[in-house]
């Protein structure tokens, strides 16, 4: 029995499906950016860098949302990155098989796919509603609670991509852990923390659920920390439910804006990793 | 003294550098001395009472195959196994009479004072200066013009100096793999430690630069009290005044190299070092 040309089939077939599946998937990321291009480009101009976000039916831009979002990721950043980095060397070289270490990183893991919302609504619980009012700091703690996971994995991740025979090396000199870790770890594992940090940026500066709950939203100018403050992902939300065509343009070109930004930022991430490992593969 | 038997074949070499000839007679006295030395890993015993002392400014290799204990043995001489949970060593070592397996002795301190250079070239994510200079910055109270002159004189001493004075300031990673190893030798010495402890350090390496390494390593000789690991034996008779046989985790013989490789005291080490096994 000639089973050839059955076997044949079978593979064109799989061949044929999944080239099929593939597009679909390429033409819906496709039309995402083609749609975002068309409505976001014709509202780019330059208002949208120098005024405020306007009533209704009046000319505006979005340069309050845009100091605020940027003002709550640096702010989420500074927070989280000493924990997340340091949390991250914990793990990699001092409590490498604790049990504390297990727990920690299987805690780390749920945090890591815990929906956003959840973590806007547990800094509403114990930051807004003891301060009593929505403020931008508490906005840039939920922000920091979703960069924390991203960061300490990445940062542990590269912790242990550095050879043993280094630290050896430097612990042979009479270096003590900490002096080993700071000058010869970190600087070994530098371009992989700091994507760690450019992924968690890329991360946190397109959530919009932590901020609904926590910085809220403003029409206007506001650089109070203990205030509410506007952030683009919410102004997007607000402006692109609502029934007037300025503030739907509006949203159109803040939605381009975000996008291109964690773009960028994802392909600097890339850009670094790989740098890193042709580095790496050099050094050999 | 003379040898006593004819050496076996495969060690009549032609060096290209001059050995001096060591006898038990030439070496000073002991810079290392160990007493009843047994190794755990966990429950597993890995060394069995070793007891030997190593004298100043000479060379010695370890050789034996492989897992029979002689990393482990310099691995003790620095207390670099204090790094992993579960080993323990117990006896005595002594190193410059102190013994340095008390509880009271300080790890980096005594790490300051043994240096040691890795069969994988290891240099730090940074300038080839600062990876000799790491060592000196560790303690402190080194700048200026003296550590410059530091750096300078181990990377002469390592017998790299000439090939990257002008590289100083290039990461230490983009040298070559003997370049690398001759660095790591460099930025061990530079703390002009008392011992210089080398596992397998050609191992990774080409036969010009391990050529090269040995150069330095007769050099060194002159300062160092330098005990070896190697699994080369033609490397143990060209470089060391003294060879040391390891087996099972016991030392099986130990002396002169030209004796040891000549006509060697034990069965084993004879069987050894003419290819019977291992």
């Amino acid at each position: 029995m000639n089973r050839r040309p059955l076997r044949k089939f079978k593979n064109g077939a799989f061949l044929v499906l999944s080239s099929i599946a593939t597009l679909m998937g390429l033409a819906c990321l496709a039309a995402i950016l083609w749609t975002l291009l068309s409505h976001g480009l014709a509202g780019m101009s330059w208002h949208l860098f120098t005024e405020m976000t306007p009533p209704p039916g009046a000319q505006g831009g979005l340069l309050n949302a845009l100091y605020g979002s940027a003002a709550m990721t640096v702010l989420g950043i500074l927070i989280g990155s000493p924990i997340g980095v340091l949390a991250g060397t914990y793990l990699a070289e001092y409590g490498k098989k604790s049990r504390l270490s297990t727990v920690i990183r299987f805690i780390n893991d749920v945090l890591l796919s815990a929906p956003s919302i959840v973590i806007g609504l547990f800094i509403y619980e114990i930051v807004v509603v003891h301060m009593g009012h929505f403020s931008a700091i508490s906005g840039a703690l939920a922000l920091a609670v979703l960069a924390i996971p991203v960061i300490l994995r990445t940062t542990e991740d590269m912790l242990n991509l550095v050879p043993v025979g280094m630290k050896d090396s430097s612990a042979a000199l009479g270096a003590y852990p900490w002096r080993t870790t700071l000058s010869v770890l970190y600087p070994a594992a530098r371009s992989g923390i700091v994507t760690g940090l450019l992924l968690a940026i890329a991360r946190i500066s397109g959530e919009t659920a932590p901020l609904l709950f926590t910085a809220l939203n403003n029409q206007f100018w506001s650089t109070d920390l203990n205030a509410p403050i506007a952030n683009l992902p919410v102004v997007i939300f607000q402006f692109a439910l609502s029934p007037y065509k300025d503030w739907q343009d509006l949203a159109w070109a803040g939605a381009l804006i975000i996008t291109v930004t964690i773009l960028i930022l994802s392909i600097s991430a890339r850009v670094l990793l790989a740098l890193l490992q042709s580095g790496r593969g050099a050094g050999r | 003294m003379m040898p006593s038997a004819k050496p076996p074949k495969h060690l009549k070499l032609r060096l290209p550098y001059p050995v001096a000839a060591a006898t038990s007679q030439d070496l000073g006295p002991p810079k290392i001395e160990t007493r009843a030395l047994d190794f755990f890993y966990g429950d597993v015993r890995s060394l069995h009472d070793i007891n030997m002392s190593l004298a100043d400014r000479s060379i010695t290799a370890f050789i034996g195959p492989s897992g029979c204990g002689k990393s482990t043995l310099l691995r003790v001489l620095n207390r670099m196994y204090a790094l992993y949970p579960r080993q323990r060593a117990a006896g005595e070592v002594l190193i410059g009479g102190r013994d340095i397996l008390s509880a009271s002795v300080d790890v980096a301190e005594l790490r300051y004072r043994v240096g040691m250079v890795f069969q994988k070239p290891t240099p730090f994510p940074m300038s080839v200066f600062d990876n000799v200079a790491f060592g000196l910055r560790l303690v402190g109270g080194i700048h200026g013009a003296e550590l410059k002159m530091r750096v300078e004189s181990a990377l002469r001493d390592a017998a790299i100096w000439e090939e990257i004075k002008d590289k100083l300031h290039a990461d230490g990673r983009s040298l070559s793999g003997g370049q690398q190893q001759r660095l790591c030798i460099a930025r061990a010495i530079a703390v002009q430690p008392e011992v210089l402890l080398l596992d397998e350090p050609t191992a990774a390496l080409d036969p010009i630069s391990t050529l090269r390494i040995e150069e330095t390593l007769q050099a060194l000789r002159e300062k160092y009290c330098i005990v070896m690991v190697t699994h080369n034996l033609q490397q143990a008779a060209r470089v060391s005044n003294v060879t040391g046989f390891m087996f099972m985790g016991e030392l099986v013989e130990i002396g002169p190299s030209n004796e040891f490789f000549t006509s060697p005291k034990s069965r084993k080490t004879d069987d050894y070092i003419t290819g019977r096994f291992g």
